[in-house]
């Protein structure tokens, strides 16, 4: 499976484009782009390296940085991997669940 | 049982016979056909909201399905070196080219996951890796999912350097 990388994406995400207020008030909610953040859950059955690997693969995160969140969500339950607009956080919840791992999408606040 | 490295393969060698009968098992202990509970696990809500989870199962959830068997079709490909004569098995040498290592690693982990949720395992039972001996289906299924984990291990080691 091939990563996006996420430096890349959260530099993306943090730039807004300005609408007219008209505009914005017939818009739905989602299309707003409200943060959305990807969250993933312990699961005692993946093995921690396992779920390393997988935090690198598909974040392009380094090994530091990826066993931090693996750490979290093994001690807290969950860890909020990334957040940002939408799309591509339904992409990268679908990577987690092709890698197995329990992974979901959640609006921030 | 020996695993180690040679050049682009994972080769497994001296298996015995109870342990080959568990790696031709790894295809089939990824059908989660009669445990809801396995299911749910192989393909689990991406989130709480309804509409997400309506479309993720219109569009997402056949690719997941295609991807989880291709990973499966590829380990029985390679599984099919175990076929034959059981008393042949101690010079038997199963090769896992590395470029299979994502799926062996996928379909280990369906494995794992299908018997761990139709065996309902415990955080206890899945942390107590010396528990001996296999007395019950239950108990050869913790030692599945143990022996599956690993073969995980060791491959995740050998694809990081």
């Amino acid at each position: 499976m091939s990563a996006v990388n996420a430096g890349q994406l959260e530099k993306g995400s943090t730039s807004t484009v300005e609408a007219p207020i008209k505009e914005k008030e017939t818009r739905g909610e989602e299309e707003l782009d409200v943060p959305w953040q990807v969250v993933v859950h312990n699961d005692p059955v993946n093995l921690m390296t396992y779920v390393t690997m997988v935090f690198q693969r598909v974040f392009g995160y380094p090994r530091e940085k990826a066993e931090r969140h693996m750490l979290e969500v093994h001690q807290k339950g969950r860890s909020i991997l990334w957040s940002g607009v939408r799309e591509p956080a339904e992409f990268y919840v679908q990577q987690l669940h092709g890698y197995l791992l329990l992974a979901t999408l959640e609006k921030v606040g | 049982m020996e695993i180690c490295r040679q050049d682009d393969a994972l080769q497994i060698s001296d298996l015995d016979p109870f342990l080959a009968e568990l790696l031709r098992q790894i295809p089939e202990s990824t059908n989660p056909d009669g445990a809801p509970a396995a299911e749910a696990r192989l393909f689990s809500r991406p989130s709480a909201e309804k509409k997400i989870c309506a479309e993720w199962k219109s569009y997402v959830e056949p690719e997941l399905r295609r991807l989880f068997r291709s990973a499966t079709e590829t380990v029985t490909d390679d599984l099919t070196q175990l076929n034959g004569n059981e008393k042949s098995l101690s010079n038997c040498i199963l090769h896992i080219p590395i470029a299979h290592a994502d799926a062996w690693l996928n379909t280990l982990n369906q494995a794992r996951l299908v018997i761990a949720a139709k065996y309902k395992f415990s955080d206890e039972e899945l942390n107590d890796h010396d528990r001996s001996p296999i007395g019950s289906r239950r108990d050869l299924g913790l030692f599945q999912v143990n022996f599956y984990g690993f073969l995980q291990e060791f491959i995740l080691r050998e694809i990081s350097g």
